[in-house]
């Protein structure tokens, strides 16, 4: 069974369960993040994300996208306003169980963040042997999930035989392998040419079609427009749109399809002409 | 399951971290190296002072005219009525004109009587307390000279001016060696402590991943322990070997010429050994454990 198929499936279990119901993957109500230097990081930022949302987070450096990142990851804590992730309160989340809590998300960072003494396989099934898998389920799953990325080839290289594009994909594979309901990506593109970009997006567009809440931050607006998803765009640590449609195509669409509408071109760039024609055309 | 992962993972990162490692075992092998020769040196010096200060006696001559009552008399004073008395001992005229004529035979032979005073040896509670025990035997009177307490006692002395220069030489030894025993101490532990913290500062971002990834403090803690316990044991047993040899090659062929080597108060090297083992392999796995929290803050 494709691993896609198994992950929609565990979701519908859980959906199944009343209990396990909750109308917002992500609530963010009034909140505030003040730096100990006193630098605004958010400002009064109130969004909702739905189950299987795949949303974009956007805005200049310093808008504020890492800082919801890092709010979320509970790296710092809010100075005003509450987070909600699936339904409970992360201030009320205990240092302790903050290892716990982040075993349900996935993690993708701009640098990778790959522990550089191990194989790409290792990579992967760190994320299982941190939550306790036994060696039977790490045989199972990692080879599955490499698969999915596209690096069956790469499974005995170390991080630094890697590509930039491959780089990310393995720790793409090391946020997913869990099966996390909610897979966040801070710049997940940020070091990486167009081209691989794609790719990246497209995967991460797989794994949001499986069921899983995807956010990714990113400053590449010609990217976003293209993708036509829902958008939140950030300005100073304020939340200055949230458009819900924003050209939102309603049918679902292939992967395949999606990587083509990434490719459409954008508008040709008007460059300034030639200062070497005009002279010679002066003589 | 979960032990051999942990023990699997700290073998790697010795594997991977071998220059960072290398340099942990090498300061456990140096402290290791200074405690296991400091050890005994302090304890034979120590030792040799107390030995010296315990020769410390002060010598109760009587009159030579001194009756056996007057003797029974300065016993009990001595034994039970004054203070800082440790041990009485009792020469009589006899036995000491038979030592001395065993020291000194021809200049006794030209003696035709006995010569010498009865005496109590009196060995004090401590060494320090000679010259206080003296004073008390013979207080010194209004005029300056010394009177005794008893009529029967004739002279007490302390081969006086001994005494005091034994107390404070050993004492200058004593402190000296327990300074420098120190000293040493706290170099090794400021070594071994900035080993570890370095081996770990070069490895802060991989401890920040597996936090990242949902780690728990002691599952990221775990490996570092093991491998800390490893490389303490691996530098310990290298130390260890080396003092074992030097033991062997230099030390016992020199035991029988220098009282000092083979004073029997040093601490037994088999003790000592796993002493030091024990010391070198709680010292490491317990810094690096304690280390890592610090990073361990994401």
């Amino acid at each position: 069974m494709a691993i896609s198929e198994r992950h929609a499936q565990q979701l519908d279990r859980t959906a199944a369960r009343p209990d396990q119901q909750v109308p917002n993957v992500v609530e963010f109500r009034g909140v505030s993040m003040q730096f100990n230097s006193g630098d605004m990081g958010l400002e009064d930022a109130t969004f909702s994300i739905r189950r299987g949302e795949f949303v974009f987070l956007v805005g200049h450096t310093g808008s504020g996208k890492s800082t919801i990142m890092r709010l979320l990851i509970k790296e710092h804590e809010p100075t005003a306003g509450s987070i909600r992730v699936a339904g409970h309160d992360l201030a009320k989340l205990d240092r302790k169980k903050v290892p716990y809590y982040r075993r349900n998300l996935g993690i993708v960072f701009q640098d990778f963040k790959l522990l550089p003494d191990r194989t790409v396989h290792d990579n992967v099934a760190y994320a299982l042997q941190v939550t306790g898998g036994h060696r039977k389920e790490i045989r199972a799953k990692v080879p599955d999930i490499l698969r999915l990325t596209g690096l069956s080839t790469k499974l005995h290289n170390f991080p630094d035989q890697l590509s930039g594009g491959e780089q990310q994909r393995v720790a793409v594979a090391r946020a997913f392998v869990n099966h996390p309901p909610l897979l966040i990506a801070d710049e997940p593109t940020g070091n990486l040419d167009p081209e691989t970009s794609i790719g990246i997006m497209q995967l991460l567009y797989r794994i949001n079609r499986t069921g899983t809440t995807v956010v990714v931050a990113t400053h590449d607006h010609a990217m976003v427009d293209r993708m036509r998803r829902r958008v939140i765009e950030l300005n100073g640590g304020r939340v200055v749109r949230d458009e819900l449609t924003a050209g939102y195509r309603q049918d679902e669409v292939s992967t395949g399809e999606f990587g083509a509408l990434l490719r459409e071109p954008a508008p040709a760039p008007r460059r300034l002409p030639d200062p070497g024609d005009l002279f010679d055309d002066a003589f | 399951m979960r032990f051999s992962f942990f023990l699997k993972e700290a073998m790697r990162s010795v594997n991977r971290n071998a220059i960072p490692s290398f340099a942990a075992v090498a300061s456990v092998v140096v402290t290791v190296l200074v405690l296991g020769v400091f050890i005994p040196v302090v304890q034979a010096t120590t030792g040799a002072a107390n030995e010296v200060r315990g020769r410390v006696l002060v010598d109760v001559f009587l009159k030579t005219d001194a009756k056996p009552a007057d003797v029974q008399r300065v016993r009990v004073l001595l034994s039970q009525k004054t203070k800082h008395v440790g041990k009485v001992q009792y020469v009589s005229k006899a036995d000491a004109y038979k030592q001395e004529k065993k020291r000194n035979p021809e200049a006794y032979q030209l003696l035709g009587s006995n010569p010498l005073p009865d005496t109590f040896r009196v060995t004090p509670d401590k060494a320090d307390n000679a010259l206080a025990l003296r004073d008390e035997l013979a207080p010194i009177s209004a005029s300056g000279s010394r009177t005794s307490i008893d009529p029967a006692i004739d002279k007490v002395e302390n081969r006086k001016d001994q005494t005091g220069k034994i107390l404070t030489a050993t004492r200058v030894v004593k402190l000296a060696m327990f300074m420098l025993a120190a000293l040493l101490v706290i170099a090794s532990i400021l070594l071994i402590s900035n080993t570890i913290r370095l081996s770990l500062f070069s490895r802060r971002r991989e401890v920040e991943v597996m936090k990242l990834v949902g780690a728990t403090d002691w599952f990221i803690r775990w490996p570092f322990v093991i491998e800390g316990v490893v490389l303490g044991a691996l530098g310990g047993v290298v130390a260890i070997l080396v003092l074992l040899v030097s033991k062997i090659a230099l030390i016992d062929p020199l035991a029988s010429d220098f009282a000092l080597i083979a004073s029997p108060k040093t601490i037994s090297f088999s003790l000592l050994v796993s002493l030091l083992f024990a010391a070198s392999v709680t010292v490491s796995g317990l810094g690096a454990g304690l280390s890592l929290r610090r990073f361990l803050r994401v």
